[in-house]
């Protein structure tokens, strides 16, 4: 176990290395340099800002002096917000990002389970029916239609809660921004979680468990619970990296001054460094989420066996 | 509680084909006004109405979903975003099935270095933040709607692939598959004949959501501006337009942003019943 996870673990820097050398080369693919702009400047300046931003290396060089910085640290000079470090914006942005991030998560696997296995005891009755009809409607409406729906009404014209975030503080503003980033992925893991149940409670072991005069709740606690929560599991990281999918979206709706504003920003800015640190930063987050993963995958699932 | 009767099975199966009926019907419906409405429509998708900007569903008699800020008809508009999503619908989701499934039982079923290798790939795709993978394609190779697809086939398979495994990695301990391991049934056949069908429980749960996914991920992108171009439109650009507007023509981002969801509802009501029809564990 202990050794299995140790290679995991060695298994996942390559796994990095590889996306940091990806979007590097894309980047630097990418048509244009940093400073073009509608004023030409003389060419002894742009020589200038070349060789402080080491742009004139050759492409190898640059990639090495990066990935040595990086390692300590330092993702570079911001092209664009010109008196910040791409670590200091990251280190300013994040930690409201993971809050928000940590928080939709939590509620997504907690309220999901409970729903799904709700909905899969009661399979077909009104109750089921009910759950699965709010699980749909959450995967239908896109948290880019939800979030500005849920402002309009509840922050708009009821006035209930606060619409942006600069205009408030304290906790009611993450009420909003929380609820719109979890409600798909509650919808999700409701689904997975009563089909897999649905399956699990089907199975022999059940009925073997149900003869011996087990109830509802024995059951489903201590033979049903683990086996079916296999599949969601294995959802636990693409949900990761659909929360940070949404969080660009609700961070621009709501105004949170997070990194995935300063993604999109960086993007349609040119902002190479700023781009890079934040997917390797996104790439280091979701490559951790499906270590983990694997890990308990292996623990709940004794049948798979570590090699 | 946990036992079906065959009856209630039964007028669950009635239900679910009334569900399948009505759904593909909407979503027929849907297709065929998109179509051709915006052919039989007195306004095309460019011209402005420069006396009825932002009107109101119906307020100037010929707009039926109102005018936007520049005055175009939304009616028009919201057709043809119509058009172009459930386009990129289709082609999407099929190029992730074929290739997910394939991927995913392969992967679990060889086992060993095969499968470290083979997860290890997708581990790498996956960590590419999606979004910056589009950005970057867009940037290099301009906008283009070619692009649009690649990109969603591209990242949904991942995840079929990902699930197919995981279930593989508890189907191939199954005992039929065992013994057909010791009738020395070979590794190509186990899988096309033990583990893919029996995987397509799982499997049609999956492309459920990966049709609408697809949606998702093309009006995603439209929203952020990196998707479909003005003056061409697509549902989710129509819902950028329309969110920032919201405090004055709230029928701007309700109508467009409804539609997706009803599009989208309509698909995973399909999806669902069909699972429900043709999973046979479900009978009894």
């Amino acid at each position: 176990m202990v050794k299995y996870s140790l290679r995991r673990l060695l298994g996942a820097i390559p796994t990095l290395l590889l996306v940091v050398v990806l979007a590097f080369l894309l980047v630097h693919a990418a048509p244009g340099g940093p400073f073009d702009s509608e004023r030409v400047l003389p060419e002894a300046i742009k020589q200038n800002i070349d060789k402080y931003y080491h742009l004139d290396e050759p492409l190898p060089q640059q990639f090495v002096r990066y990935i040595w910085n990086a390692v300590r640290g330092d993702l570079g000079p911001s092209y664009r917000y010109r008196d910040h470090t791409v670590s200091q914006l990251i280190a300013g942005s994040l930690p409201i990002s993971i809050l928000l991030g940590s928080l939709a998560m939590l509620l997504a696997v907690v309220v999901g389970i409970a729903a799904g296995t709700v909905a899969a005891l009661r399979q077909n009755t009104v109750v089921d029916r009910v759950v699965m009809a709010f699980a749909m409607t959450g995967i239908s409406i896109p948290i880019f239609v939800i979030a500005p729906v849920l402002v309009l009404f509840l922050a708009v014209k009821l006035q209930w809660l606060p619409a942006g975030w600069s205009g408030s503080t304290g906790a009611a503003r993450l009420l909003l921004p929380v609820i719109a980033l979890a409600l798909p992925q509650i919808a999700y893991i409701a689904r997975l979680t009563r089909a897999s149940m649905i399956d699990v409670l089907a199975s022999p072991f059940i009925r073997t468990a149900r003869a011996q005069g087990l109830g509802t709740y024995a059951v489903i606690r201590y033979h049903a619970l683990k086996p079916a929560m296999l599949p969601i599991v294995s959802y636990m990281g693409p949900a990761a990296a659909g929360i940070l999918t949404g969080s660009v979206v609700v961070e621009q709706i709501f105004g949170i001054p997070g990194v995935g504003q300063f993604f999109v920003a960086g993007a349609l800015n040119r902002d190479y460094t700023l781009v890079l640190g934040i997917v390797i930063v996104y790439a280091a987050m979701i490559i951790t989420m499906n270590l983990i993963v694997d890990l308990i995958y292996g623990v709940i699932d004794p049948r798979v066996r570590y090699r | 509680m946990i036992t079906i009767s065959a009856a209630s099975n039964a007028i669950g199966r009635a239900r679910v084909s009334r569900l399948i009926s009505i759904s593909g019907g909407i979503l027929v419906a849907i297709a065929v006004i998109a179509i051709v409405a915006p052919w039989l429509s007195p306004n095309n998708y460019l011209d402005t109405d420069f006396d009825n900007i932002l009107a109101a569903p119906g307020v100037a008699g010929v707009h039926l979903f109102g005018t936007d800020d520049l005055g175009r008809d939304l009616f028009v508009r919201t057709m043809m975003g119509i058009q172009v999503t459930l386009l990129v619908a289709l082609v999407a989701s099929f190029v992730s099935l074929v290739i997910g499934v394939l991927y995913g039982a392969i992967a679990g079923y060889v086992g060993g270095r095969v499968d470290a290798v083979m997860m290890r790939i997708v581990d790498t795709l996956y960590a590419l933040p999606f979004i910056f993978i589009v950005i970057l394609l867009m940037v290099v190779f301009e906008r283009n709607f070619l692009l649009i697809f690649v990109a969603i086939g591209a990242i949904n398979w991942l995840d079929m692939a990902r699930i197919v495994r995981g279930q593989t990695l508890s189907l191939k301990e199954k005992e039929y598959v065992e013994a057909a391991r010791l009738t020395g049934v070979s590794t190509v056949r186990i899988i096309l004949r033990h583990i893919v069908p029996n995987l397509i429980g799982i499997v049609i749960v999956y492309i459920t959501l990966t049709i609408p996914q697809a949606i998702l991920v093309e009006s995603f992108l439209s929203f952020l501006g990196l998707g479909i171009q003005e003056p061409q439109t697509s549902l989710g650009a129509l819902v950028d337009a329309g969110v920032s507007q919201k405090e004055n023509a709230a029928w701007m981002l309700l109508i467009p942003g409804g539609l997706l969801a009803l599009i989208l509802m309509c698909f995973n009501f399909l999806g669902d019943g069909l699972r429900d029809l043709f999973d046979a564990r479900q009978s009894p």
